[in-house]
């Protein structure tokens, strides 16, 4: 496998007494990584100590060479305006020109296939129209690693099966994926590598098509049983 | 009964009749408090936002003054600023005493509280929903704090107009800065009050009239900004 592109070492986080992030150490090689694990796992948790949204009791995060990040979370967060001005937020806090803002904006717009709503009220779009438009507003801002909590939680069939599609368009376009889910059928579809979590602890990090087939833990099997359908 | 009766007549001739007099009281009134409300959301919705954003030192303690300054004693203001503005006062060289905008400076200084308070809790309940997004997206805290500023601008208008309604309905701060001189400085609610002294309801109810519908006017086009604005943005 190639170099990691994040090694973590004894990270915890602890609130209020309780240890959400137990003593995780892990290196992030794989170019679509996918965390599973049962609910309060901590699956978010990591990923938002990650992305840098919530900080560590212990521990540390080492980039080999900093990479710039994007998130996409749950529930998409959709400002009071057009869609097209959604999109170009992230970019003009970048600090691009108005003139480039609006063009990567209408070019990711096209790529999730919205560009037809780009004058329409955001909050007004159905959720799945909604969550493409927070992943234009992610993929514009080409970053070099995507986070993603849950995309497709809250849609229907369909609406999850864009999503996915267009997570693989940013994959492919060279984007490192960092995702959460609780459809095993995307996890296997998506993942290169899984990374099992629970009880706050990395359980078990395996290639996808291994971890599916053969798990090593207890509780990565118990996991896998309950959760297939 | 025909004691009630004859002013309300004589109100409803004065208003249906544009009474110059009336229209000058109602017209100052008008100006000396939107004037005030536009200083006070200039002043007070930023230090509400930030204030509901922002992190740093006596930011607690700031919410609880603001929160509390929402029931400042319209005649305790008109004081403090007739100090500020008396001859010997500080800012005696100006002459505004006893001016209209002395009672702009006494009205804004009434309300910018109360539009900071509100808008703190607008916005912050904004911030909680949309905290994590716009960290993610690189926003500093001021520029979170100027975007949930726009974003809310349709709860905030409710805001505003909840300090001009306070502005426009008080008569003490107005009264003990402007000096309710004829032709100058009398507003409504100062008017009423002088004019009910004197006996002579019925200007004195046709203001009451008046101001009863600016303030029931101004609720009504709130609650339809509210509903369109929901309709066409969410």
């Amino acid at each position: 496998m190639s170099a990691a592109w994040l090694a973590i070492e004894g990270l915890s986080l602890t609130e209020g007494g309780t240890c959400i992030i137990d003593d995780v150490s892990l290196r992030l090689a794989a170019k679509r990584t996918v965390v599973l694990g049962p609910n309060g796992a901590g699956k978010s948790t990591l990923l938002r100590l990650i992305h840098g949204l919530l900080h560590p009791s212990t521990g540390s995060l080492r980039w080999p060479q900093p990479l710039t990040q994007a998130m996409v979370f749950q529930r998409p967060i959709m400002l009071r305006t057009t869609v097209l001005a959604n999109v170009v937020y992230g970019l003009k806090l970048k600090g691009y020109a108005a003139a480039e803002c609006e063009r990567r904006g209408r070019q990711a717009l096209a790529r999730v296939g919205l560009e037809a709503l780009e004058q329409r009220p955001a909050r007004l779009l159905s959720g799945g129209e909604q969550q493409r438009v927070a992943l234009a507003r992610a993929w514009a801002l080409e970053p070099e690693l995507l986070i993603l909590d849950e995309p497709t939680a809250s849609l229907d069939p369909a609406s999850s099966r864009e999503v996915e599609r267009i997570i693989k368009a940013i994959a492919d376009s060279g984007a490192r994926i960092l995702m959460t889910t609780h459809n095993l059928g995307q996890a296997h579809r998506l993942a290169e590598e899984i990374v099992f979590i629970d009880n706050a602890r990395i359980a078990e990090q395996a290639l996808v098509a291994e971890f599916f087939s053969k798990p090593r833990t207890a509780a990565a099997q118990d996991f896998l049983r309950e959760e297939t359908p | 009964m025909n004691e009630f009766n004859e002013p309300l007549i004589t109100a409803w001739q004065l208003v249906a009749g544009g009474d110059a007099r009336l229209a000058d009281i109602v017209l100052l009134s008008l100006r000396v408090s939107v004037a005030a409300t536009l200083i006070a959301c200039v002043a007070g919705m930023p230090i509400g936002a930030l204030l509901a954003v922002g992190r740093f030192p006596g930011r607690r303690a700031l919410i609880v003054l603001f929160n509390g300054l929402m029931g400042l004693p319209p005649v305790v203001v008109g004081l403090l600023v007739y100090l500020l503005l008396s001859r010997a006062g500080p800012l005696g060289q100006f002459g505004l005493l006893f001016s209209p905008i002395a009672m702009v400076i006494a009205q804004a200084v009434l309300v910018t509280p109360i539009v900071a308070a509100l808008t703190r809790q607008v916005i912050a309940d904004e911030w909680t929903e949309y905290r994590e997004q716009l960290r993610s997206l690189g926003a500093s805290r001021t520029r979170a704090a100027a975007t949930l500023l726009w974003d809310g601008r349709f709860s905030l208008s409710t805001s505003a107009l909840a300090g001009f309604g306070r502005a426009i309905a008080e008569v003490g701060a107005v009264m003990i800065v402007g000096g309710n001189i004829d032709g100058v400085t009398r507003v409504m609610t100062t008017t009423i009050a002088l004019e009910t002294s004197k006996g002579d309801l019925p200007l004195a109810l046709a203001l009451g009239f008046i101001l009863i519908t600016v303030v029931l006017v101004i609720n009504a086009v709130a609650f339809a900004l509210r509903g369109w604005a929901e309709k066409h943005w969410g």
